[in-house]
């Protein structure tokens, strides 16, 4: 029964929400816990798993081309490698690990109890663990994808990739396409519907909208690379004919199909990223964002632009005049949103009273790389220049400095600007400075060469060179600069672990941060808000007095909404309270519906069909079991 | 709490003399919306996927279907339209009714919606399909491979339609629904408006297109 509690104590409040809340502790909860802070940090750690793996494939890479005619790796070995450096780095690092910063502080920063669908969030989550160990045991076999992250056919079709390499290429990606789709409408709905009351379209933090803007652009994008998957997937097992041209096909469909969505892919991303620099930025400078309205203008135009251009990646293809001319122009256009917010960030630190921290570190160094690569992505644009440089080294380069920037650097901003909130301690500052430099200097030494190695000819993708072509030094400085970087990197995580248990206690507010993440504790208790806050501006918590002096109880603090599992739905534009809603409770089912599909999925790939139809009716069970009506919530 | 809530249908919030409903319908719900962007991912697909067809129709040539194979026959096409067409309607008919409250409403028209789509993909695939298996599949060529895609793509929509209305057929049986509790209703309604439509661009691309010179 769901009743006003008299405003009394907060401890009392917190008793009750606790009661309400809690879930039993043991493996049974462990695998069935909706709660969007613990799936956050498993999208974190997970991603950062396979970060780690990523890079250590890089570094096998590096060493290989660290001198001419090196033997370390075999062709075979290297085609592997590449391939699924660029999926682990795109799929399973930077989706991951960014959605899951979005899962665990979109709801913090908006003033909601949980997701939308808390038990899609957990469903995404083990499905994108389920397509990660599904790809990965493609090594165990030695037949690890190796046409290339955008695995163009014909090289990708049955004829001259007759194992299951690709198989676990085409099957994977529909897998965690899944995921990812899910994921994103659980954004949208969430950002549109659980803010908390007053936070209109114009009090949204930014990060919030990269995050909507980044789920938009994987809901129109990501059935692109659905359907070139399953198309693929026909073609290859079952005979069918879209990209061989004896049946009618054309290879050219897959290429279209795959950029339609790969290049959105980039500001999916990237999206997310510029979030994090508008949110790490306000806060160590002291001041508010300028230029709130352009900014979020700049990121949904970035967005929207960023369909109209996927052919730019095909312009030695020898496509029409006409199209590849409009692609130019489109390409030229993306720098408009992208300098827009490059410059308020610019104004932003400019006029406020920047405090050199490693947040602010890292997010220079994002600005300074990210402009880099964009003023190489303005050059790819003029189709002259593209058509010369097209497949060479300066592409590695110029994607690197791109996604890198966009993604690795507002990471680690992230994890040390919001580490405190996740863990509740505050990790080490001067180390934190040591792994930026590393990283900063690391990265710089590994990439830029790559510029020049490409202006000198040498192209992407060859597993070794000969000597005597001038490319030899620049090419061990890029191997040692990517070490340097790894170095970095592996300081940072020496530091979240130790500070993790040892760091100083971080309180509710370490930075005076201005978003509503700040204003619980950290960690957050599971219902996030013992009182859900009323919000009258766009930097609640410098402009609020009430929520800034810490807990005060309703209604001046906010909303109790005790006595049930329940949060706000409030309306779209202007976030007025419209309805109690009760949430989902935890659930076994959506870990039993992801492992029978990851089970669906590897017999799919052997075809033994027989066994895939009983894993086909376990995803069934698990779907009528996740659906069956319980009277838990009012949503029938 | 958990057993009870079908009792209630106000709540207090904590902020003095606010009161809010505890059932929310249409676009007050959280599944509401997510229907809404689960149609939309789901409509790129179906445009990217007719845009395929098109795509390799025009980098084929003049002759379309190639190999000497007939432009679909559209008699019972026609008539699978009319009949898949209609069981929107019915639908509609349930969801106003649950609306206002009307069991019997909702479970007929459920019933008859689900009777319509049910027959449509037994016609599919006890005459359409196989009649044109006879003439090429899959395997002939890209236009075979291509029609077979769509219209299975189509139909396999039709079956996650179906069985979605079987499951909320049974809990309409069970009295899951009222005025006020509603949703799942009107989400399977939405989806099942959604198959239709998109049916209306299947047959505009798979079936009449071929028959334009």
């Amino acid at each position: 029964m769901t009743t006003v509690v008299e405003p009394g104590p907060k401890e009392e409040l917190s008793e009750e929400l606790d009661e309400t809340w809690h879930a039993p502790r043991g493996l049974g909860e462990w695998i069935s816990t909706v709660d969007h802070k613990r799936i956050g940090m498993r999208y974190f750690y997970t991603g950062m798993v396979f970060f780690v793996i990523g890079g250590v494939q890089s570094l096998l890479m590096r060493m290989q081309l660290a001198g001419p005619d090196l033997e370390l790796l075999n062709p075979e070995a290297y085609d592997q490698l590449f391939t699924m450096h660029g999926l682990t780095m795109m799929f399973l690092f930077a989706m991951p690990v960014l959605s899951g910063f979005g899962n665990y502080f979109v709801p913090l920063m908006i003033g909601a109890r949980d997701m939308a669908f808390p038990r899609l969030n957990a469903f995404g989550y083990w499905v994108l663990l389920g397509a990660g160990i599904f790809m990965y045991s493609s090594f165990f076999i030695g037949q690890a994808p190796n046409a290339g992250w955008f695995n163009y056919v014909p090289l990708a079709g049955e004829e001259f990739t007759p194992g299951i390499n690709i198989d676990f290429y085409t099957l994977g990606l529909i897998f965690l396409g899944i995921s990812s789709t899910g994921g994103a409408i659980n954004f949208i709905v969430t950002i549109f519907k659980l803010r908390a009351p007053g936070m209109t379209l114009k009090r949204i933090p930014i990060f919030v909208w990269g995050e909507l803007a980044m789920a938009l652009q994987i809901v129109f994008a990501l059935p692109a690379l659905s359907l070139g998957a399953i198309l693929l997937t026909l073609e290859r097992k079952f005979g069918f004919h879209f990209f061989n041209t004896e049946g009618g096909g054309d290879p050219l469909l897959w290429q279209h199909l795959f950029w339609i969505f790969g290049h959105p892919e980039v500001y999916i991303v990237a999206l997310p990223g510029f979030g994090i620099a508008s949110a790490v930025i306000p806060t160590w400078c002291r001041r508010p964002m300028v230029g709130y309205t352009y900014i979020v203008i700049g990121e949904l135009a970035v967005a929207l632009v960023g369909f109209g251009v996927w052919v730019h990646h095909m312009f030695a293809v020898g496509l029409p005049n006409v199209t590849v001319s409009f692609i130019s122009l489109a390409s030229f256009m993306v720098a408009i949103p992208s300098g827009i917010q490059v410059f308020a960030w610019l104004a932003t630190l400019v006029s406020g009273r920047p405090k050199l921290s490693t947040p602010t570190l890292f997010v220079l160094g994002f600005i300074i790389i990210f402009v880099v690569g964009g003023v190489t992505g303005v050059m790819f644009a003029a189709v002259a220049l593209d058509q010369a440089l097209h497949d060479t080294y300066f592409v590695v380069a110029h994607l690197h400095y791109v996604l890198v920037g966009s993604a690795v650097f507002p990471i680690f901003a992230a994890i040390y600007h919001w580490g405190p909130k996740m863990t509740g301690r505050i990790l080490n500052d001067q180390w934190g400075k040591v792994s930026f430099w590393l990283m900063f200097v690391g990265f710089n030494l590994a990439f830029f060469p790559q510029h020049i190695l490409g202006l000198l000819g040498m192209p992407r993708r060859v597993y070794t060179y000969e000597e005597g072509l001038g490319w030899d030094a620049l090419n061990l400085a890029s191997t040692i600069g990517a070490f340097m970087l790894a170095l970095g990197i592996l300081v940072t995580f020496v530091n979240w672990y130790t500070s993790k248990a040892r760091g100083p206690v971080a309180g509710n507010d370490p930075w005076k941060g201005e978003t509503l993440e700040w204003y619980t504790s950290s960690p957050p208790p599971h219902y996030n808000f013992v009182t859900v806050p009323t919000v009258k501006s766009r930097e609640p918590m410098w402009d609020q007095p009430e929520l800034a002096e810490g807990f005060q109880a309703p209604p001046d603090g906010g909303r109790s909404l005790t006595g049930g599992h329940v949060t706000l739905s409030t309306s779209m534009l202007d976030a007025r309270p419209q309805a109690v809603v009760h949430m989902p409770h935890a659930s076994p089912w959506p870990f039993w519906l992801s492992v029978a599909m990851t089970v669906l999925f590897f017999f799919l790939l052997v075809e033994w069909w027989i066994l895939a139809i009983v894993a086909f009716l376990a995803c069934v069970s698990g779907m009528v079991g996740w659906y069956w009506p319980r009277n838990q919530t009012q949503e029938t | 709490m958990a057993g009870d809530t079908h009792a209630l249908t106000i709540a207090e919030t904590g902020m003095p003399g606010e009161v809010l409903p505890e059932t929310a319908t249409g676009p007050r719900s959280f599944s509401w919306w997510g229907m809404v962007w689960l149609i939309a991912t789901e409509a790129t697909l179906f445009a990217i996927l007719l845009a395929s067809y098109f795509y390799l129709r025009f980098r084929h040539g003049v002759e379309w279907p190639p190999e000497h194979i007939h432009a679909p026959k559209l008699e019972l096409p026609l008539i699978m339209t009319a009949i898949l067409w209609s069981s929107s309607y019915p639908v509609h008919l349930a969801e106003k009714g649950i609306e206002k409250g009307n069991q019997r409403r909702l479970k007929w028209g459920l019933a008859a919606g689900f009777l319509l789509g049910a027959i449509f993909l037994f016609i599919t695939l006890a005459f359409e399909w196989p009649e044109t298996l006879h003439e090429f599949t899959p395997r002939t060529n890209a236009y075979g491979s291509m029609f077979f895609t769509i219209t299975g793509f189509h139909l396999s929509h039709v079956i996650i339609g179906l069985s979605v209305s079987l499951f909320t057929q049974f809990r309409a049986w069970k009295g899951a629904f009222d005025e006020r509790r509603h949703v799942s209703v009107q989400n399977f309604a939405m989806y099942w408006h959604f198959v239709d439509v998109v049916w209306l661009f299947v047959l505009l691309s798979v079936y009449l297109s071929p028959h334009l010179e």
